[in-house]
């Protein structure tokens, strides 16, 4: 496998703008002539679909919801970070390089980063013409807050839903382009197949969740944004519908699959309440701005009304080992903490790990009106949810998996292993490295769909100049024929377990037990054994009723479950190559005498690519070596 | 909070599909925890049908954290239950009480045809915004963000309206299954903005066509809508867009 990154040579400042100027154009009069498939709605695909149907290309875009307005981006809470300075409290893209480059502890690639840093700002004022309702400040002028893992305020909100509403902002210059006829939509339509021919990405095969057809689609380019594969762990935030398989297909097809270890546990999520749990809730980031994370310093006290311990009692974990930036600490930093207190024997609700998120002092200090109008759907979702008070007691909250940094390889043009495959958003593993920093993932999402494939995939376009195939082709045939044989094979086993005993075993006792917050080579073994035999009980034992000519939910999570039923155990393999502690990967055998990660920057400096060397075969690892030309690698230190 | 386990009976709305007849199907939940989410209810029946070999009821749901606007049932009559401004998926059964009886339908509206079950196809609504919901200004080429202030009160209102999910429940709370809530957060989201006032009157206009086209009733001023939208969208919406309607129908330019 070939891992040429194309990172435009100069300085690292004009390295965008030269490549733009070196990237072959398409005629206006023959982009219609092209057509694109963009898999997924979200941020990153329902941008990029509108865009490229703006420039004149003839779009389809795919989603399983029943709207692209419903694509999991819709669903982050806090904001969205640009280099905009506008408070003028020090910040530049090079800062926001800078800050991103380190929060992904050394394991992004910097021009792509850069970037991102520069591309941030047109995302804001995109963004804002397209009325998006940012929150303002009284004179009118756009606010910031600050968020984890930086030390200036570049965050800007819309509330506690600004992935609301940029996804609508993208979602309206969707529907604008659906309705002037340029993008055609295809909801309720799952990908189940990427097609090749001549070894460029041509096509499609998906299945309509409503009437089972399956179908083919033949393009010229395939871009896919369907999002991370979090839901491999059973419990996370993402949405239920959320899974692994247009990725892994890809992975199947020849697309490298780089870094899948780094997945990002969230700070403060709503903790597990029982075995029925189906997702987990995050309650945004930003809370830790007012809020403080604390636990009771004996482990007597934890059963006690919070409000009944008095401060000296009070362990404010985060504040006494991080002074520098406090509750304010990237999400890997925080995450690790809370795991420390809770193992220490001090989790605060009963039967299930939690630490205390207290507004006590924020509420008394700016009044609870001011907390209402910064927080105030956070505080009703969690009431919601928990049937406590956060205004009278202090919220309960433990990590929950959230982000996957890894995801299929990309170049600097964002395409894959695969010619003609386009990877945007978090379905890539470009810009987080190791960890991503809060309010990045809405900035990276929109930065690929609205400013960085509108330009590459034109050169891609202009210079593969690949014959126009037709579904008729065969190769679109066999891979009908492969889905269909493997539905077939779901709907045949006849066993009597579901889907969700399968998924739970898999993400719960597996892959959150050995491979979650801390890891060890001794448990990823373990991992690495129970995953295929899970798998092959999965394939004698599991029930799934009904055909696939008809609606069939289970049917549906069984596929996307038997893709992540292969994909841990990769997830595994690279948790247990990558022998080093960074970001959101932490191996235990590497820390320092106090408990930081440690990272090997002499042996693990690269980005480790996955390639799928056929079934019950072990995948062949690459290596796409990082070079730091402008970022000094250094141990991030948040003290 | 109690953690004792409820038995629950519910009466559930099947149908095989669009043209299928339907009726009510009951069913016993024991084992129901208090905190359990009403889906992950659903969730648990949906597991014991499979273990009995019948068919599961189909839903909608993806986030289920009350933002996708994905779920979309009514709850003993009312379009995602009994509690103020909760979608169906952020219920617990904790508002429920050992014995209740819950009676759980899709949301019906002529415009949103069953597809099965309780899942409707709502398509009408981006057909709507295809029409006009929008600011319309191709990507690349926009201003700095802060060239042009608009107050906090404006922005504020507009985020009050934008704030909508598109569930769809303002519709199925409407004895005339009318969307001029849905319509009209849209017209009054972009009509607090400067962004939005170039293309006011068109977007009023074929927003408006649209939704009459797709079978949607008229407002007969019920306000069943507002209460009943799980993000609280106001009335005021309803008349900002009956305002601007009037005014866009009147003026001959466009």
């Amino acid at each position: 496998m070939e891992l040429n990154a194309r990172i435009p040579a100069g300085p690292i400042s004009e390295k965008w703008d030269k490549h733009r100027f070196e990237l072959k154009l398409v005629n206006p009069a023959n982009k219609r002539k092209f057509k694109i498939i963009v898999v997924g709605s979200g941020l990153a695909g329902g941008s990029a679909a509108a865009t490229l149907a703006e420039l004149g290309y003839d779009v389809d875009c795919f989603c399983f919801q029943d709207s692209p307005r419903r694509a999991h981006s819709i669903a982050a809470q806090g904001g969205i970070n640009a280099a905009k300075n506008y408070p003028n409290d020090g910040d530049s893209i090079y800062r926001l390089f800078y800050d991103t480059v380190k929060g992904g502890d050394y394991r992004a690639r910097e021009a792509n980063v850069y970037r991102l840093a520069q591309i941030s700002n047109n995302i804001i004022d995109q963004c804002v013409a397209q009325g998006v309702p940012f929150a303002r400040e009284y004179g009118g002028m756009l606010a910031n807050r600050s968020f984890g893992g930086a030390q200036v305020s570049r965050t800007f909100y819309a509330r506690g839903q600004t992935g609301q509403q940029l996804l609508l902002g993208a979602y309206s210059a969707l529907e604008r382009m659906i309705g002037a006829g340029k993008v055609k939509m295809h909801p309720r339509t799952e990908m189940l197949d990427l097609v090749l021919v001549d070894g460029h990405a041509r096509g499609i095969v998906t299945r309509n969740l409503i009437t089972g057809a399956i179908e083919s689609w033949a393009a010229d380019a395939v871009i896919l944004a369907t999002g991370g594969y979090g839901n491999v762990f059973y419990l996370s935030t993402n949405a239920m519908g959320s899974n692994v398989t247009a990725s892994y297909r890809c992975y199947k097809r020849g697309a490298g699959f780089a870094n899948p270890c780094f997945t990002q546990i969230h700070p403060t999520c709503i903790p597990v309440s029982g075995d029925y749990q189906s997702k987990l809730t995050l309650m945004s980031e930003s809370l830790r701005n007012d809020g403080r994370v604390w636990v009771p310093k004996k482990a007597e006290d934890c059963r006690k009304r919070p409000r009944e311990i008095p401060e000296e009692d009070r362990d404010y974990y985060l504040e006494r080992k991080y002074p520098a930036f406090g509750n304010l600490v990237p999400r890997d930093v925080a995450s690790r903490a809370a795991k420390e207190a809770v193992d220490s024997g001090r989790s605060v609700l009963a039967g299930s790990p939690a630490v205390y998120l207290d507004f006590g002092n924020a509420i008394r200090r700016d009044g609870e009106d001011a907390i209402r109008d910064r927080y105030g759907n956070l505080f009703d979702m969690y009431e919601r949810i928990s049937g406590e008070n956060p205004y009278e007691t202090p919220m309960r909250i433990y990590p929950a998996v959230h982000y996957t940094m890894g995801g299929l390889w990309v170049d600097y043009n964002l395409m894959s292993t695969i010619p003609g495959l386009h990877v945007l958003g978090e379905a890539n593993f470009s810009d987080h490295g190791a960890n991503r920093l809060g309010a990045s993932a809405l900035m990276q999402g929109l930065a690929d769909g609205y400013f960085v494939i509108p330009y590459t995939i034109g050169h891609y376009l202009a210079t593969a100049k690949q014959p126009k195939v037709s579904t008729d082709h065969a190769a679109f045939k066999a891979a009908e024929e492969a889905v269909k044989g493997r539905l077939k094979r779901l709907l045949s086993v006849g066993g009597d377990k579901s889907v969700d005993y399968f998924h739970r075993t898999l993400g719960v006792d597996i892959l959150w037990e050995y491979c979650g917050m801390a890891r060890n080579e001794a448990g990823l073994k373990k991992a690495l054994q129970l995953i295929p035999e899970l798998r092959e009980r999965f394939w004698k034992e599991i029930r799934v009723p009904g055909s696939a000519s008809e609606l069939n939910i289970w049917l549906e999570k069984a596929g996307r479950v038997a893709d992540f039923l292969e994909f841990a155990e990769i997830l595994c393999l690279d948790a247990l190559n990558r022998e080093e502690s960074c970001g959101g990967h932490f191996r235990e055998e590497h820390q320092t005498a106090d408990g930081e990660a440690k990272r090997d920057d002499h042996k693990f400096a690269y980005g480790a690519v996955w390639e799928y060397k056929g079934d019950n075969q072990a995948p062949a690892l690459n290596k796409e070596q990082l070079s730091f030309e402008y970022v000094k690698l250094a141990t991030r230190n948040y003290a | 909070m109690s953690d004792e386990k409820m038995k629950i009976t519910l009466h559930v709305w099947r149908q095989k599909g669009p043209s299928a007849p339907g009726e009510l199907k009951t069913y016993k939940v024991d084992n129901v925890n208090p905190h359990m989410s009403f889906l992950e209810m659903l969730d648990v029946l949906n597991e014991e049908l499979l273990q009995k070999n019948e068919d599961p009821i189909a839903f909608d749901h993806d986030c289920r954290e009350g933002i996708c606007g994905m779920c979309s049932m009514v709850v003993n009559g009312r379009p995602h239950g009994p509690r103020k401004a909760t979608t169906t998926c952020q219920l617990h059964m904790r508002s429920f009480k050992s014995g209740d009886e819950i009676y759980i339908e899709p949301w019906r509206a002529k415009a949103f045809p069953i597809i099965k079950d309780l899942m409707v196809d709502r398509s009408a609504f981006d057909r709507i915004i295809a029409s006009g919901g929008y600011v319309a200004v191709h990507t690349g080429g926009a201003p700095d963000a802060n060239a042009l202030p608009i107050g906090k009160k404006d922005a504020d209102e507009a985020f009050d309206y934008a704030a909508c999910i598109g569930c769809g429940a303002c519709v199925a709370a409407c004895p005339n299954a009318s969307a001029m809530l849905f319509v009209g957060a849209k017209v009054a989201h972009l009509g607090k903005l400067p962004q939005g006032e170039v293309e006011r009157r068109s977007r009023v206009l074929n927003m408006v066509h649209t939704m009459d086209t797709e079978g949607f009733g008229a407002c007969t001023n019920h306000g069943e809508c507002s209460a009943s939208c799980p993000k609280e969208i106001p009335l005021e919406a309803i008349m900002t867009l009956n305002r601007d309607y009037a005014r866009a129908s009147f003026s001959g330019d466009e």
